[in-house]
């Protein structure tokens, strides 16, 4: 494990989540590792806070739920991308895209 | 959207299975991680502490799901609503009466505003009611003075403000028929009348130009009243005649049942006015006299100020055609108001007082209640914490809390519906006979959404700052049990209310004291005049058998003679005019001493002898009038002693020569010698003094009045002469309708009922508050020497006398009085601007009215004091501190 986690921006974490599901549908531990995996683990995620987040996302219509079945043949509540969260994760990415090169870009010329 | 809602309902709908679903989703993970752990090798148990770890606190999680969800509001809310209740139901007393306060409070302040609704919010019950304007003379004190038909018709057809104006004036003809006569409230009234009003009759035609014309047809409207109590509403009324003052009127419409006639409400028949429009050169007319009202709307477009400024302008600007006599130069304009705001003038600042003093009543309602939940806050800091260490945010206490005030309050307003429906109907009951639109006061939807509103409003207000405080971060203390000693900051809000409460009464009772000693002072005004053993009542003559003034005056002298025959009469005599009963006329004077100078006004009575006495009138010079002064006789007054004393102040006025009403400017016509001078009466209220009179004898005025008002002088109880004395009068002609009966001592009271009307209320608000204000600072002792109890123990055992605890704690209450006093007092002092109109003969700084207030405090807060001292002073600390 790295010595150094840093806390997860506001709002970063919709964003994570709509990139994960963007290979395809998962459940709520799955996307939990995931997220993990892909930030290298530098980025701190309370687990828990992601089920809100799911929550959210489900009720702004950007991702939808059906239960299924895991690889250990267990029950489990699936998550993937609805059309409009395909068209949000864009969205984000772009205005998050942005925000990182105005901020990087400020850090450069002061 | 739609699915949003879908996914609200059926989150709503199938909690059980969203919840169910939500703890399988959760385990789902959890056992995941476990499993994760227990792969890399550690022990089944580290591995669930560890994947808890990482997951963080689960009912938190559950809790930020269900809010992400969005049904949680609604979802807690009536977890809320079910807890609340089951909380105020564990607490029978506290919920009863912090319930019963508010009733108080919101029911108080329901009343007064549906009686204050129709008066000065609610537009008047016509189409575009903020375009009818009611137009007055100026008189030259900028009063408002009735209109002259001329100038009427002047305006009309010189100003383009108005689509239509019409002008009145009261008419009470008496309806004869199969049925007893009967004297009916009417108006007469130019053809344009309901038209400015924007209504129109329901059966039948509204008035047209050609009805009223000089000697036009005699028609006549009814309103929907009269036509169904005396015609049994029967349609086939239109075109019928009925007899009116013995002469007979076509019946042409009826007006609507819901037609609320602002202008005239007890109104029951109208009939055009049919003045004469030619001959504006003859000034000795009706058409020139000024007692018309003049209505009229505006056309659409121009507002009230162009209006105002149109006619401003054709005051100052006099053409030939239309010729003005003096008494109608329009010299000092016109006023011009809109209908709302006239028929509101007179009781605008009356009713303001009695709003602002009711919302006070509910602010130390609310106050009181703020107060009892924060104390039953402090009880309950133990469930709060328990709460908020199972997971409960600070919001969803905060929640919770006000869930149950908003419940307190709800069911204080509901509860407080019915006390407003009671307070309507004493309102209505009580209201003084010049309030306007009375009918028009009920519990209507607009009442209902302003008690809705209120409720809602202090539901919040009493809850908020009592959950602020249960739900402060230090809820850990609460836990403890030591806590009782260290809640110091609560007790200081309590206090600081309990100030807030103090003050607030003592506003609320420097107010009623104000008034009362105002009413105090009016009632000790001599009204000139022996009020006592005195029976009145208002005598008409009907029918043209009365054309010829000998037929009226042999009437009215029969009548007297019948009257005094009555055993218990003393004297009795009549008048045109009865002070203190409304009625008001006056009529120029001129004095022969003072040739140059413009008439001035008088009020005129024209008496039958024997009337100063019977009324008590102290004679001051000469004689009074008597039999010797009939038509025929010399000409003769008797004058007020202020006019007297005014108009010869170095002079013998007895011996000295006016000519009066329609006699100025004739010098055809004798001069009246003054034979006599009279104490000073008042005739339109004891707290004016119109004191300038003049008094002659029927008949040797310019005509007999048909309409006469009857004083008898009795021995005994006054009002138990009513049907003799009716008996005897109508023994001279049965057919004479006999109106206003009324004991003068009633008369005199009634004279001052607005000012008494707003008495009572304040009275009645003050000794509310008083006794509120008297439970909190009961409430705030009481908790304060619970939760004191173990230093109360501790000095006691130190050898503090009970008696030094007594003082301890009254001294307690009684400075937190003291500040309340004083905040008060600056507060009294303002807010006292508010009642100057209504205060008599009192400065609104008035001493003796401030210093018995604040005894009267002092005391009812001292008992109130007392009771917890007393029980302070009864600590045995050996049991206090074992407690411990």
């Amino acid at each position: 494990m790295p010595a150094q986690r840093i806390d997860l921006p506001q709002g970063t974490l919709d964003l994570l989540i709509l990139r994960t599901l963007a290979l395809g549908p998962q459940h709520g531990w799955a996307i939990s590792e995931r997220v993990q995996q892909i930030s290298s683990d530098v980025l701190r995620i309370q687990q828990g806070s992601l089920y809100p987040a799911l929550h959210r996302l489900q009720r702004r219509g950007w991702i939808k739920a059906r239960w299924g079945t895991s690889d250990n043949n267990r029950r489990a509540k699936y998550y993937e991308l609805s059309k409009s969260g395909r068209q949000q994760l864009e969205v984000e990415k772009d205005a998050w895209e942005k925000l990182t090169a105005a901020v990087a870009q400020v850090l450069g010329t002061a | 959207m739609l699915d949003d809602l879908l996914f609200l309902l059926r989150s709503l709908f199938r909690r059980e299975n969203v919840e169910s679903e939500l703890d399988d989703e959760l385990r789902f993970h959890l056992e995941q991680e476990v499993e994760k752990y227990v792969q890399s090798g550690m022990t089944r148990e580290e591995a669930m502490r560890q994947a808890r770890l990482a997951f963080g606190g689960l009912e938190q999680v559950k809790e930020e799901c269900r809010e992400a969800r969005g049904v949680h509001f609604i979802e807690t809310l009536f977890q809320d609503v079910r807890y609340g209740l089951r909380t105020l139901q564990k607490t029978p007393g506290f919920t009863a009466v912090a319930v019963l306060t508010l009733a108080l409070g919101i029911g108080a302040c329901t009343a007064i505003f549906s009686a204050v609704n129709p008066i000065l919010f609610k537009p008047l019950p016509y189409p575009h009611a903020d375009r009818i304007m009611m137009i007055w003379y100026a008189g030259d004190d900028g009063s408002r003075v009735p209109q002259t038909f001329h100038t009427y018709r002047e305006l009309t057809e010189r100003s383009h403000s108005f689509e239509t104006a019409a002008v009145m004036k009261p008419w009470q003809p008496t309806l004869s028929g199969e049925n007893q006569p009967e004297r009916l409230e009417g108006q007469r009234v130019s053809s344009g009348y309901f038209r400015t009003l924007a209504v129109a009759p329901v059966l039948g035609r509204d008035f047209q130009a050609s009805d009223d014309v000089l000697n036009g047809p005699k028609v006549a409207i009814l309103s929907d009243g009269l036509w169904r109590r005396a015609f049994g509403g029967d349609r086939e009324i239109l075109g019928q005649q009925i007899k009116l003052d013995d002469d007979n009127y076509t019946v042409i419409g009826v007006m609507a049942r819901s037609f609320d006639n602002v202008l005239s409400p007890s109104a029951q028949v109208w009939s055009p006015l049919q003045y004469d429009t030619g001959n504006l050169v003859t000034v000795e007319t009706r058409e020139w006299g000024h007692h018309l009202s003049m209505v009229a709307r505006l056309r659409a477009g121009s507002s009230i100020n162009q209006a105002r400024s149109n006619l401003d302008w054709i005051a100052h600007h006099p053409v030939s055609e239309f010729p003005r006599p003096a008494w109608a130069s329009l010299e000092h304009g016109l006023i011009a108001n809109s209908l709302q705001d006239d028929v509101a003038s007179g009781v605008k600042p009356a009713l303001l007082a009695v709003l602002g003093a009711v919302v006070l009543v509910l602010l130390v309602a609310c106050v009181n209640v703020t107060n009892l939940l924060l104390a039953r806050g402090a009880q309950r800091r133990g469930e709060f914490a328990v709460r908020a260490a199972l997971g409960a945010g600070r919001s969803r206490l905060i929640q919770q809390l006000i869930t149950e005030s908003l419940l307190l309050a709800t069911v204080g307003g509901a509860l407080g519906m019915l006390v407003a429906q009671a307070g309507v109907r004493a309102l209505v009951a009580l209201s003084p006979p010049g309030l306007p639109r009375v009918n028009a006061i009920t519990v209507d939807g607009t009442v209902f959404g302003f008690a809705l509103g209120i409720t809602a409003l202090v539901g919040v207000l009493v809850g908020l700052v009592p959950a602020l405080y249960a739900s402060r971060g230090d809820l850990h203390l609460g836990m403890q049990q030591t806590s009782r000693r260290t809640a110091g900051s609560h007790q200081l809000t309590r206090r600081t209310l309990v100030v807030a409460e103090v003050a607030i009464t003592l506003v609320l009772l420097v107010s009623a004291g104000l008034l009362l000693r105002s009413l105090q002072r009016l009632f000790a005004i001599d009204p000139g005049f022996d009020a006592s053993h005195v029976l009145t009542m208002q005598v008409q003559e009907s029918g043209h058998r009365f054309d010829a003034d000998r037929a009226r005056d042999q009437f009215f002298t029969q009548a007297l003679e019948a009257v005094r025959q009555v055993p218990g009469v003393s004297a009795a005599a009549f008048t045109s005019q009865l002070p203190l009963s409304g009625d008001f006329e006056s009529y120029g004077v001129q004095f022969e001493s003072d040739p140059r100078a413009d008439a001035e006004a008088g009020l005129r009575y024209a008496v039958s002898s024997g009337y100063f006495e019977a009324m008590r009138i102290p004679l001051r010079r000469g004689r009074l009038l008597d039999e010797r002064d009939r038509a025929g006789a010399a000409q003769v007054v008797v004058l007020s002693e202020s006019f007297a004393k005014r108009k010869f102040p170095d002079r013998e006025p007895v011996g000295q020569r006016i000519r009066i009403g329609p006699d100025i400017g004739h010098p055809d016509r004798p001069w009246a010698t003054i034979i006599g001078v009279v104490g000073d009466v008042k005739q339109a209220s004891l707290a004016l003094s119109d004191s300038d009179a003049f008094y002659t004898t029927p008949t040797q005025w310019s005509w007999v009045d048909n309409v006469q008002s009857l004083v008898v002088r009795v021995n005994g109880d006054a009002a138990a002469l009513t049907p003799a004395v009716r008996n005897a009068i109508w023994s001279v002609d049965k057919d004479q309708p006999i109106v206003r009966v009324a004991t003068m001592e009633s008369l005199l009271a009634k004279s001052e009922a607005e000012r008494h009307f707003v008495l009572i209320l304040f009275e009645a608000f003050g000794l509310v508050a008083l006794l509120l204000a008297a439970s909190g600072i009961y409430g705030v002792l009481a908790g304060s020497v619970t939760e004191r109890l173990r230093e109360i123990g501790v000095r006691a055992a130190l050898g503090a006398s009970s008696r030094n605890i007594l003082t301890l704690v009254v001294r307690q209450g009684m400075i937190l009085t003291a500040i309340g006093v004083v905040i008060g007092l600056a507060g009294a002092a303002v807010a006292s601007h508010a009642l100057i109109s209504l205060l008599f003969g009192v400065s609104r700084l008035d001493p003796i009215t401030y210093f018995g207030v604040i005894a009267l405090l002092a005391t009812v807060s001292g008992v109130a004091c007392w009771v917890p001292a007393w029980r302070a002073a009864q600590v045995d600390p050996s049991v206090t501190l074992r407690a411990e």
